[in-house]
């Protein structure tokens, strides 16, 4: 039976045992004069009866799956015949997906040798024997616990706190599985950058001043010895990200006291929704946008004053990125001017100030850890964002403050040293995991200073 | 908008009742009992109707303060005393649905006249509020708030000046002289209270409205703010909303008292306590409600 169904089975039995001991709970009830003379309500019995059904069974179909194939494919392998047996770790894989596909008839049989057709046919064996046992043991572990559960319900039974306490675990191990695959990325990034150090210095890494990831291929090749100096795409991804953020703060904070403080009723029930679309946008149609429209654009003016503007040049892809960024400030922004007192504005107005001089003076002032925070998340946005700089800033690597002239970034890098057909254990490629790590910890720096900053906020009044 | 609106209608009001004074008589309700009006008023209010979309939560107050009196307003919760102080320094402004119709005047002048300035009306009529509001800046900045938007200090001297003798009439100076520096909202609730007093009075109102000044504060906090009231009442004239019959006793010189968004009696405080003219004032000062 396929793994799909063993699972809805399992669901199913699940369910029925649900009502089993709900159902003999309420049985065994009514002589004693009603619900509550019993420790639980039903429902908590009858779910009692349910985990003990299928929780044992859910674990157990779990670890067979992890572990069956690799157990599968060792039984296949150690009975091949030794003329094919495979010799190192490389041509062992190649023999199991050749076997593994030839059983999954993917392959013709054709024309292959009688051992490797024998040990497709023991290939099919096993996991039918497999599937079939692993059945079997599910039903009885499930009909089992449910008549364990079962048999356990009585009056005094307290199942209240033991199905609380299952279900605090279940919600505990959800947590944790979204934990271990943050750590699980992050562990995988940080190997594969040691491994990528083994052949780059650190320093030379961090502290170079050139990028230019070409390496050799052949010893006797000229001028491509490849140096990873990640300086200037660090550079050029604060080029864009501040030109972003002097695009997106102003605008993004005005356009939140506007709403927050001026703008009447009905004018934010479309305003602020309207600004929200732009937050919807896909990245790669302001791509597009900032690299069709938005850099011939400000190249012609460019030229137009007589300053030569590059075509890709850093000013038009981070002027896009902080449209981009706006809805995401001023939202931030107009919760936190929001969440301003409305007595701090009473006390200002009564005071005799003009609505501007509440703003500028009191709304602004005991919001700002909170702005702050907001434009420091913004920021981390801005540094992360691959789509427009892909499409609309430069690929060469230069060192350069000047937002006029073509930039690239670190995203951009990542990209173009892993699309395509790469070789994985090359320092170009390696290169693009050292990047990663690096930004991921720029950017969770700068998340936990935004935490930090937002989290001091929220003591503010009391 | 909404103040150009509310003074579009109040003009029609006037209007349609020009003899306000002659009678307070009005439909359906009636008159005010007592000591309505002074001799020497600062501020007079005549027919003053107030309404939140179509709800009227003030229903025809006409009623006169003195100058340097103290006079208190009293009644049972959700009876429009705070809305009618509100509307004495057009706070009621900010609140969208809120329109005010009648005549508000203070030495003579419409509040509610399309020309006036409201930024000035407030510095002349101060307010302060329930739960104490000082800005999160530090003490000194607190009290300079007012001047410092006025325009009423020069000099960075004067303007010392100005906090200090307004926390010195606020009686805080004393407790707070050391860290002027620090932040306001590290006071404690009575402190606090007192320097939204000392920024008020930092910008020499004529008149102070007090909202239930003291609802948020403990015992030993509330006797210095009466104290302070008293004090206070030499050189200003104060409205105070309390929800005390006892404080109202103690600080009031006149006592008025609202039911359910009108305004049922006005006379002198131990009048109002010892033998009031209403049956409705009666009843609420011996605790038969409210």
């Amino acid at each position: 039976m396929q793994a799909t169904n063993i699972l809805i089975l399992i669901l199913g039995l699940g369910v029925l045992a649900f009502f089993l001991g709900r159902g003999r709970s309420l049985a065994l009830a009514k002589p004693l004069g009603g619900i509550r003379k019993l420790h639980s309500l039903p429902s908590y019995y009858g779910m009692h009866v349910a985990l003990w059904c299928a929780l044992p069974s859910l674990f157990l179909l779990c670890m067979w799956m992890l572990f069956d194939d690799p157990l599968i494919n060792r039984l296949v392998l150690d009975s091949v015949a030794a003329e094919i047996a495979p010799k190192d770790t490389a041509s062992y894989n190649l023999l199991i997906n050749k076997i593994s596909n030839l059983a999954d008839g993917i392959l013709p049989r054709k024309g292959e040798s009688a051992a490797l057709i024998a040990a497709a046919d023991h290939l099919v064996s096993l996991r039918v024997i497999s599937r079939w046992s692993l059945t079997a043991l599910l039903l009885t572990l499930s009909s089992l616990g449910l008549l364990w559960g079962w048999s356990r319900i009585s009056a005094s039974f307290r199942a209240r706190p033991v199905v609380e306490k299952v279900m605090q675990n279940i919600l505990l191990g959800c947590a944790c599985l979204a934990i271990f695959t943050t750590l699980g990325i992050v562990l995988s990034v940080l190997f594969e950058s040691i491994q990528f150090f083994r052949s780059v210095p650190i320093f030379d890494f961090v502290f170079g001043l050139e990028w230019s990831p070409q390496t050799a291929i052949r010893e006797d090749q000229v001028g491509s010895s490849g140096s990873f100096g990640a300086v200037p795409l660090f550079v050029g991804t604060l080029l864009v990200s501040a030109v972003a953020m002097v695009v997106a703060v102003p605008v993004g904070l005005m356009s939140a006291i506007y709403l927050a403080e001026y703008a009447s009723r009905s004018v934010r029930t479309y305003a602020k929704p309207a600004l929200e679309i732009l937050a919807g946008i896909p990245t790669v149609v302001y791509g597009f946008f900032a690299a069709l429209t938005v850099a011939p654009f400000l190249r012609d003016l460019g030229a137009s004053f007589g300053l030569s503007v590059s075509s890709e040049s850093a000013l038009a892809a981070g002027g896009v990125m902080g449209v981009m960024i706006i809805p995401f400030i001023s939202s931030l922004a107009d919760d936190v001017i929001t969440a301003v007192p409305q007595s701090m504005r009473d006390g200002s107005l009564a005071m005799g100030a003009t609505k501007s001089e509440t703003v500028r003076r009191v709304i602004i002032p005991a919001a700002l850890p909170g702005i702050v925070g907001g434009v420091m998340l913004a920021i981390s946005r801005a540094i992360g964002e691959t789509m427009i700089v892909v499409m609309a800033a430069g690929m060469a690597a230069k060192l350069t403050a000047n937002p006029l002239e073509s930039v690239t970034t670190v995203t951009v890098q990542i990209v173009t040293l892993l699309t395509g057909d790469q070789e994985f254990d090359s320092p170009k490629t390696l290169a693009a995991f050292a990047l990663g790590l690096m930004l991921f910890t720029v950017t969770l720096l700068l998340n936990i200073f935004a935490l930090h900053i937002v989290k001091k906020y929220r003591e503010q009044y009391d | 908008m909404t103040q150009l609106a509310s003074a579009d209608k109040k003009k029609r009001a006037t209007k349609a009742k020009p003899a306000a004074m002659k009678s307070l008589e009005v439909e359906g309700h009636e008159p005010t009992v007592g000591k309505v009006f002074t001799e020497n008023p600062k501020m007079t209010m005549r027919n003053v109707n107030v309404y939140y979309d179509d709800k009227q939560a003030i229903h025809d107050v006409s009623i006169d303060i003195a100058k340097n009196e103290v006079i208190a307003m009293i009644g049972p919760s959700g009876c429009g005393k705070s809305t009618f102080l509100r509307s004495l320094n057009r706070m009621n402004d900010t609140v969208d649905i809120c329109r005010v119709e009648g005549e508000i005047c203070m030495d003579g002048e419409n509040l509610y006249a399309p020309k006036l300035d409201v930024v000035e009306l407030r510095a002349r009529v101060g307010m302060v509020f329930q739960k104490p509001n000082p800005f999160p800046k530090s003490i000194y900045e607190n009290v300079a708030y007012g001047p410092k938007i006025h325009g009423l200090a020069d000099t960075r001297v004067d303007l010392d000046e100005i906090v200090e003798n307004s926390l010195r009439k606020a009686s805080l100076w004393e407790e707070v002289k050391e860290r002027l520096h620090q932040a306001g909202t590290g006071l404690s609730g009575g402190q606090q209270q007192r320097l939204c007093i000392a920024r008020a009075i930092a910008v020499s109102p004529e008149v102070i409205l007090m909202d239930e000044p003291c609802s948020a504060l403990d015992p030993i906090a509330t006797a210095k703010i009466e104290e302070l009231i008293e004090e206070l009442s030499e050189n200003f004239t104060i409205a105070i909303v309390t929800h005390s019959m006892q404080q109202a006793a103690r600080v009031s010189h006149r006592t008025a008292y609202f039911h359910l968004g009108r305004l049922i009696e006005v006379n002198p405080t131990e009048q109002v306590f010892t033998m009031p003219q209403h049956q409705l004032t009666e009843a609420y000062i011996t605790g038969r409600f409210g």
